[in-house]
């Protein structure tokens, strides 16, 4: 099992953004960037809110057309998941959302039950099988669009500001999901402006501001040693927009 | 003339007396109407699904028309099917003018606007929730149709009725196709204007109360099914 997720992990193609940018009536939302995302690393999407955080990532996952430049992937298009600010979850019990994504997948019928159950256990939500999925905490609702996610196997996975509504404790348990998904093998796209989160999570980051990609650094790097005067400002913490 | 213990009495005789004719009466009622509610929630459904989903041009002169459909009179709607099945009509081979049959039909071209309609709005306000997470799913559109018809199950529940409500109520479109005939096409509504004609208002009020304790037990169960299935699954 280890060896073959190392393995798929080499495997997961690049993602080459090349002058990419999205304008809508006429205002620019996004200036043309050049993005090359490649590896099994956990990659944090940082920035002020409106910087085009989620923006980007949405054309990153393929929910948006870029309105200039080109989005590719080397060789093959990978398995990818998303996990909303908000999650979105169907009316329907926890486990059903979760045999639903199976289903979706084409997971024959006899197996989508165990593998939900599995995952449920895994994420903590055993309990909470029957629980209409709506009427769960925003933690819980977070952590069933993870176990959602999960059951996929993504080569890739994005995450947007995934726990920006969440205490502290639900904070941790996303947190130590995104590193289950990465241990796994997952490449890791996750939008925050939580600096702290930032350390804790990050390989590389990339720092957004104003609709342009700023830096695109290692985490240590942009940590010690930013390039702009707007990282620096929004690493002492100061407000940047 | 009459007073209103009268009628309730009379309804309540009708009821009790189980008489075979409004037996007949009520079964073909409820048969016709649920009939059409059928047909029409079949075609509805889909069809509303569709136009939430799909973006073409002409859609939104589409949703006007089918939005003002929603307020055909019934005459109208009878009017066409009448000079549609009529001997010298485009149909009129089909011998269907004043079988229930035409009658269904009458009726589904008043219920299929009304559904289609609501079903297009709730299904267009649900994929504003949904359409990234389904997506992101690597759903279709196509595909995301039963998905959201499902997910929006309780609020299509009472489209349904709403519908239904629409069927059992009217009468200028039963009338003009069915043609009021004893035994064969003569449901409540005819019979309470028949009677009401006749002079025998007791009998066209209780007529009048069993109708509505029908719908409201219609109602009724659609309510409790809802509501257990909401508890249920939030």
């Amino acid at each position: 099992m280890n060896e073959m997720t190392r393995l798929a992990a080499t495997a997961i193609p690049s993602l080459s953004l090349q002058g990419v940018g999205f304008a809508h009536r006429g205002q620019t939302l996004l200036h043309p960037v050049d993005l090359r995302l490649e590896g099994c690393r956990r990659i944090l999407l940082m920035g002020p809110n409106g910087a085009g955080k989620s923006l980007l990532m949405r054309l990153a996952h393929g929910l948006l057309m870029p309105t200039q430049g080109q989005i590719r992937w080397d060789g093959r298009r990978p398995r990818q998941s998303m996990v909303f600010q908000r999650p979105v979850l169907l009316k329907r019990t926890a486990l059903a959302n979760l045999t639903y994504a199976l289903a979706v997948n084409g997971v024959p019928r006899m197996r989508r039950k165990p593998l939900a159950r599995e995952a449920l256990e895994r994420f903590g939500l055993a309990a909470l099988e029957k629980r209409p999925a709506r009427v769960l905490s925003g933690g819980e609702q977070q952590r069933l669009a993870l176990a959602r996610a999960w059951l996929t196997e993504p080569e890739m996975l994005f995450l947007d500001e995934p726990t920006s509504a969440l205490d502290p404790a639900a904070i941790k348990a996303v947190e130590d999901a995104v590193l289950d998904f990465h241990a796994r093998g997952t490449r890791i796209l996750m939008s925050t402006h939580d600096l702290y989160q930032a350390r804790r999570l990050a390989d590389d980051v990339v720092f957004l501001c104003g609709g342009r990609v700023l830096e695109h650094s290692s985490a240590t790097d942009f940590f010690t040693a930013p390039a702009t005067p707007q990282a620096q400002a929004f690493i002492r913490g100061e407000l940047v927009w | 003339m009459f007073d209103d213990t009268n009628a309730f009495q009379t309804a309540l005789s009708l009821i009790m007396g189980f008489d075979p004719d409004l037996l007949a009466i009520v079964a073909l009622s409820l048969r016709v109407s649920l009939s059409a509610v059928l047909i029409a929630t079949l075609i509805g459904l889909p069809l509303g699904a569709a136009l939430a989903l799909w973006k073409f041009p002409g859609r939104g002169t589409l949703i006007v028309v089918l939005n003002a459909f929603m307020g055909l009179p019934p005459v109208v709607a009878g009017l066409t099917v009448y000079l549609l099945l009529s001997r010298a009509g485009p149909l009129g081979e089909l011998g269907l003018l004043f079988t229930p049959t035409a009658m269904v039909i009458a009726q589904v071209i008043l219920v299929l606007p009304i559904i289609a309609a609501l079903t297009r709005q709730q299904i267009e306000e649900l994929h504003g929730d949904y359409h990234e997470q389904l997506r992101s799913m690597g759903l279709s559109k196509r595909r995301m149709m039963p998905t959201l018809l499902w997910d929006a199950r309780f609020g299509l529940m009472t489209v349904i009725l709403a519908g239904f409500g629409r069927a059992s109520a009217e009468v200028g479109a039963v009338m003009i196709v069915g043609g009021n005939i004893d035994g064969v096409t003569r449901v409540m509504t005819t019979a309470i204007v028949l009677e009401t004609s006749k002079g025998d208002l007791p009998l066209a009020l209780g007529l009048g109360i069993v109708l509505l304790g029908l719908v409201a037990l219609v109602n009724a169960a659609a309510y409790l099914i809802g509501e257990s299935a909401r508890r249920r699954l939030g």
